[in-house]
């Protein structure tokens, strides 16, 4: 026994140690307070929560569960990626792949129940927050946040529908997207499109609007298959990640979890 | 709140030493009031911004504003002006007040006494930068003599004024760089090359179709080319309700669209489920060549009463 506890104080007075853990075991307020405050991941959650923070029944903690969903959907797209090819060829069949072929078949089906629960988890957590009147001043910035991020969750739900590239995909994204033709200014059938029109030529028409840049073209096709991925695996979960990080810290900053104030 | 308090907790002295940089900016400032309170009167602007309500000079002038004439107004202009010329004069274009240099000693310094501040300095940088902030004075005030008008000064040294021209002379160009940037991301979302059937195409001779729906360029082109015995028109297959692909359903003679259930007459005039009006027709003309030619786009709706327009069907 006195060779391992003198092996581990070696290793604690190593470099390679010291350099890491730029701290001993904490033993006081201050000192697990620095433990928190020099640690990049550590640091991320405040270093001392209210007691009412961590109370389940006042804030059924669905914020941290959407940010848990995230992350899984992070980490089981991220393996997808590695198999689903986004072209009229290869799209629908990889998917079926995914299932019958490659090892773990449950993880594409994982991605979509979570993707389900995250929008659920995400609208308790706006309901919860309504109903405790948490998005009043001076929270009402980081409600403007949150607001953002419900529709960019809408639309990664959105966006992923479109992979499997099978019949239900296509014509909901079909449907969906000629709400874009709507517009104002922007869609081609949308209020304010008729007086932009130079002589009798529209200046905003089905091959220039806002469904055509969503699309890339004028129907669901090649074009709109491989925007739809890109939008779904890197556009739209970096702005999230990065209005997530705004969110986090706003909570912090503007008085901490929703307990009174 | 709760969290701001812990980040100043694991610095115990923090508390103290704010304490002590405020009581010092008291200090600072009282002194300076009572350094300009025999000079007062020296300019509007510096009354206006800095001296306190119990001053004698700017505070009752505004107090007597509302009751005097326009006379006395103009009056008092003069005289304070005046007094300024004289105050400047006797300076000889130095710097305003005793206390101004280590202001601006300051402010040059700013910069690295905030990114230092954090353990190690002096506690006097705060109480240094309230002074900046609540007592410097106006710009006219400090105006250089004649011989530092100029963009740079002796030693290569910028001046302040040509400092803030090449400032908004670069925020300017950041700016126009960034709009750019943003318009020609937003055109990167356009491509020139479009895969696609073209919109516009021959279909060959109308004697090639027979009477009824013909469904072989639905696929490629998406239309029908639907032919009666005075006429043919070419239907574009885009369900007016939310924009699927009807059904050509021969045996019940309609079009039925999968999605919600939209039922079209082979003319195109919608009949039952949620589609609002009917199925447009693109433009059908006879090319030199004597075949069919459809332009998708050019369309004609029903109820804007373009199916009369003689090139949205073709006399047969």
């Amino acid at each position: 026994m006195p060779k391992i506890s003198g092996l581990l104080d070696r290793t604690k007075r190593s470099q390679i140690w010291k350099s890491i853990f730029r701290h001993d075991v904490p033993r006081d307020e201050r000192g697990r307070a620095q433990v928190v405050l020099t640690n990049v991941f550590l640091h991320l959650h405040p270093v001392r929560t209210p007691k009412s923070g961590i109370r389940v029944r006042y804030t059924w903690c669905m914020g941290g569960l959407t940010f848990f969903i995230f992350l899984i959907e992070t980490i089981t797209g991220i393996l997808l990626m590695f198999y689903y090819r986004p072209t009229l060829e290869y799209a629908y069949t990889d998917i079926i792949d995914l299932g019958e072929q490659v090892p773990l078949g449950i993880m594409r089906e994982i991605h979509r129940w979570g993707a389900h629960a995250m929008i659920i988890t995400v609208w308790l957590h706006m309901l919860r927050v309504f109903m405790t009147g948490s998005y009043k001043p001076p929270r009402e910035f980081n409600w403007a946040i949150g607001v953002i991020l419900l529709l960019l969750t809408l639309l990664l739900s959105f966006t992923g529908y479109l992979l499997p590239w099978d019949q239900l995909a296509i014509w909901a994204i079909t449907v969906g997207s000629n709400m874009a033709r709507a517009t104002p200014f922007l869609g081609h059938e949308g209020p304010g499109a008729a007086f932009l029109m130079l002589g009798d030529i529209n200046l905003v028409h089905a091959g220039d609007d806002a469904r055509f840049a969503l699309l890339g073209g004028r129907f669901v096709g090649e074009g709109a298959l491989l925007r739809f991925y890109v939008l779904h695996c890197l556009f739209i979960p970096f702005v999230a990640a990065v209005l997530m990080a705004v969110h986090f810290w706003r909570v912090r900053k503007d008085g901490g979890i929703s307990g009174p104030m | 709140m709760s969290e701001e308090n812990i980040d100043l907790s694991e610095f115990d002295e923090i508390p103290d030493r704010v304490a002590r940089a405020r009581a010092k900016a008291e200090a600072l400032r009282k002194a300076r009031e009572a350094a300009a309170g025999d000079a007062s009167g020296e300019t509007p602007s510096d009354e206006a911004s800095s001296q306190a309500p119990d001053e004698t000079g700017g505070e009752s002038a505004a107090a007597e504003v509302d009751l005097s004439s326009l006379d006395e107004i103009q009056d008092r202009v003069a005289r304070a002006k005046a007094k300024a010329e004289l105050m400047r004069k006797a300076r000889g274009g130095a710097k305003p007040a005793p206390s101004g240099a280590p202001a601006r000693k300051a402010a040059s310094t700013a910069d690295r006494a905030a990114a230092a501040r954090a353990l190690t300095q002096k506690t006097d940088e705060p109480a240094e930068e309230r002074v900046i902030v609540q007592t410097s004075p106006a710009p006219p005030a400090i105006r250089p003599g004649p011989e530092r008008t100029q963009a740079v000064a002796e030693g290569g040294m910028t001046t302040r004024r040509g400092f803030f021209t090449w400032l908004t002379l670069a925020w300017a160009s950041f700016a126009a760089a960034s709009a750019a940037g943003l318009l020609g991301f937003g055109r990167f979302l356009f491509p020139n090359v479009l895969f696609e059937p073209p919109q516009s195409f021959k279909i060959g001779f109308a004697e090639d179709y027979d009477l009824g729906v013909d469904e072989r360029w639905k696929d490629k082109f998406s239309v029908w080319i639907v032919k009666s015995t005075q006429d043919m028109f070419a239907l574009i297959s885009v369900c007016t309700h939310l924009g699927c692909t009807p059904n050509w359903l021969g045996n019940e003679q309609k079009f039925k669209c999968p999605c919600h259930g939209s039922g079209f007459y082979m003319s195109g005039i919608n009949f039952e489920g949620p589609a609002p009006r009917p199925l447009e027709r693109a433009r059908i003309v006879l090319a030199e060549d004597g075949q069919v030619l459809v332009d998708k786009t050019r369309k004609f709706q029903y109820e804007k009463g373009h199916w009369d327009n003689p090139e949205s069907f073709l006399r047969i």
